[in-house]
């Protein structure tokens, strides 16, 4: 108990200066290889940051430098406080774990893999109890305790995976493409106990994603490709980077309704398609727009950047979302793939 | 890159190893084992049923042809062969789970946290050992109906020495899962090297006159040393006479010369200790 009072006491003091995540100038090659190229960044306590590219961007192989699973060619990389290079073990019981793959022992209960990760984590005998109902809880698990894990379902086994990650209060939370293969509507209840968890819990979450939509969730993200960063920002600041909303018109008679807005401060201009009206906010910008054109209106499409817009803006390629691979167009026809 | 000695950086609570900790890990991953032994009933069942096989049929087909010496038959000879083959074959299954354990990514979930590898072979091997000696200890139920007396003694001395086999299988079993990269040869493994070892031990027939190359290969199975140990406790208990004890050796011999129990005891946990080591390595190189 006192352990448990001193070490949190001693974290509360890290984290008014520390960063959760510190990485300068983080290298890894595999024999010619760069994986990843000298990267820098930092997340902070409490964030949800996110790192997003295609497969082979090097994304796993940075998040196992974090994790101590790997270790680094060169440059430098702190966690929780600790260096991963000279303090593996530290790290490693201040952070939790979320691989791609499924590790539960699915012939065990929910509660007693939780209580097999407690033992191997350092939990004190006396809080183990209280800390399973605390994180069965958070992922809204708490009627199933008992049940082999056998009986769960792909999306549950994910969410128990995630409480059991959270099990010994890590300062930082990796999950590395905790959604893969999942369908939409569990996709969106594993990001609601993310958000929960840095919310009630105060961790940081750092996370693995091909899933543009997924990104936007995040609190920063960052974009890489081939081993390097090539973006980083908020979401709404990188959109913004791509470019504003717009307002896409056809009307009855397009050239008196281009004067009415310009009457009305509307920057817009011909289209192809018809009128189109740069704007700051899309969907606040519709009605007001419409009302303005005074002719009538046949369609209106609002656009706001997505991160696929960003993600072609920075590399000039698409990621593919089934396989989560960014493979430029005639690569795949020849066989190259990086892997 | 210059690297930091971590004996300059300040001393952090509650993230060094500590002994208490390590022995509480030790204790989880030999529950877990417990935990899927009972859990698994038919794996209960269906190691009874190979032994049992080998006992009865093999027992009562042989016994025709080799006869009865001094009222003593192949039934009561092979008896403590089963008894082993039970532990062994227990052992080697508990063992060879790492292999499961991996496909499933458990193995991952064990490997990854902080804690030291040495405590998480040291409860494999336990848990391994516990079952193995269980199922072993099981089969003694069926000693009355071969005809072999058991004495409060005698059971001591042979859980004793199936826990000693035990440990010495577990260890074996780990190495060479560890060396396993995929499910499919694991069924080959247990056939390749479960079988011969079984066969080449002494469990089902005497090794004494053996062909030479067949006797070398009988006296480098580690099985061998611990057969012997268990038949020569059961069968000291029994009321045999001379000539049977003559017909059925039990001592290993080697170079003419014949071990002494605790020689044959002391060279299992030579080889446990050996494999220990080489099943350490196999699980570092995983990961």
């Amino acid at each position: 108990m006192t352990a448990v009072l001193s070490d949190q006491s001693r974290v509360r003091d890290q984290g008014a200066t520390t960063l959760a995540v510190d990485v300068h100038g983080l290298t890894k090659r595999y024999g010619d290889l760069t994986a990843v190229g000298g990267i820098d960044f930092s997340v902070t306590q409490g964030e949800i940051f996110a790192f997003l590219g295609p497969n082979g961007a090097g994304k796993s192989t940075t998040i196992k430098m974090l994790c101590t699973l790997a270790h680094p060619t060169a440059g430098h990389a702190s966690v929780a406080g600790y260096d991963v290079a000279t303090r593996a073990k530290a790290v490693r019981r201040h952070i939790g774990l979320v691989f791609q793959e499924q590790t539960l022992d699915d012939q065990l209960t929910a509660e007693e893999n939780l209580r097999f990760h407690a033992v191997l984590y350092g939990v004190p005998d006396g809080e183990i109890d209280r800390r399973i109902t605390r994180v069965m809880e958070l992922v809204a698990l708490s009627d199933r305790r008992k049940d082999l894990v056998s009986t769960y379902s792909g999306g549950m086994a994910r969410r128990l995976e995630i409480a059991r990650g959270m099990l010994h209060t890590p300062k930082v939370l990796f999950l590395d493409e905790p959604t893969v293969g999942l369908d939409p509507q569990t996709r969106a209840l594993i990001w609601e106990d993310i958000v929960r968890l840095r919310d009630e819990e105060g961790v940081t979450v750092f996370l693995t994603t091909h899933y543009m939509d997924e990104a936007e969730y995040a609190g920063r993200i960052a974009i890489i490709d081939h081993g390097a960063i090539i973006a980083l920002d908020e979401p709404d600041a990188l959109k913004a980077a791509v470019g504003s909303d717009t307002v896409t018109l056809e009307t009855a008679d397009d050239d008196m309704a281009l004067n009415a807005l310009k009457k009305a401060g509307y920057s817009a201009e011909r289209s192809d398609s018809g009128l189109t009206v740069f704007v700051t906010d899309e969907e606040a910008a519709v009605g007001p727009i419409v009302a303005s054109v005074g002719v009538p209106v046949h369609t209106v499409r609002a656009h706001r950047p997505t991160l696929d817009d960003v993600f072609l803006h920075f590399t000039g390629r698409e990621i593919r979302e089934q396989h989560g691979e960014a493979v430029p167009m005639f690569a795949r026809a020849h066989g190259a793939r990086r892997s | 890159m210059t690297t930091v000695s971590s004996a300059t950086l300040p001393v952090q609570v509650g993230s060094d190893t500590r002994v208490a900790d390590e022995v509480r890990v030790v204790g989880m991953v030999w529950e877990r084992e417990l935990i899927r032994y009972v859990r698994t009933r038919s794996r209960i069942v269906s190691g009874l049923i190979q032994p049992v096989l080998f006992l009865f049929v093999l027992g009562y087909g042989m016994s025709g042809l080799v006869g009865t010496t001094g009222g003593f038959n192949f039934r009561e000879f092979v008896y403590p062969g089963v008894v082993a083959m039970s532990v062994v074959m227990t052992a080697m299954f508990s063992a060879l789970s790492i292999v499961w354990d991996r496909e499933f990514g458990f193995l991952r979930e064990m490997l990854v946290a902080p804690v030291s590898r040495t405590s998480i072979l040291l409860g494999k091997t336990a848990g391994g050992a516990t079952v193995a000696t269980a199922q072993g200890t099981i089969m003694l139920i069926l000693a009355p109906l071969v005809g072999i007396h058991l004495t409060p003694i005698l059971v001591v001395q042979v859980i004793a020495i199936e826990l000693l086999m035990a440990v010495a299988m577990t260890t074996f079993g780990v190495f060479v899962a560890s060396r396993i990269q995929k499910m499919e040869s694991f069924q080959v493994v247990m056939q390749m090297l479960l079988m011969p070892m079984l066969f080449l031990s002494g469990a089902l027939f005497p090794l004494n006159g053996l062909p030479g190359w067949l006797t070398v290969i009988t006296r480098l199975n580690p099985l061998t040393y611990a057969i012997a140990p268990l038949r020569q406790v059961i069968f000291a208990a029994q009321n045999m006479s001379p000539a049977a004890r003559a017909r059925f050796p039990t001592n290993v011999t080697l170079f003419g010369y014949t071990l002494p129990i605790w020689l044959e005891l002391t060279i299992v946990i030579i080889f446990a200790l050996v494999f220990f080591v080489l099943a350490f390595r196999g699980l570092s190189r995983t990961e």
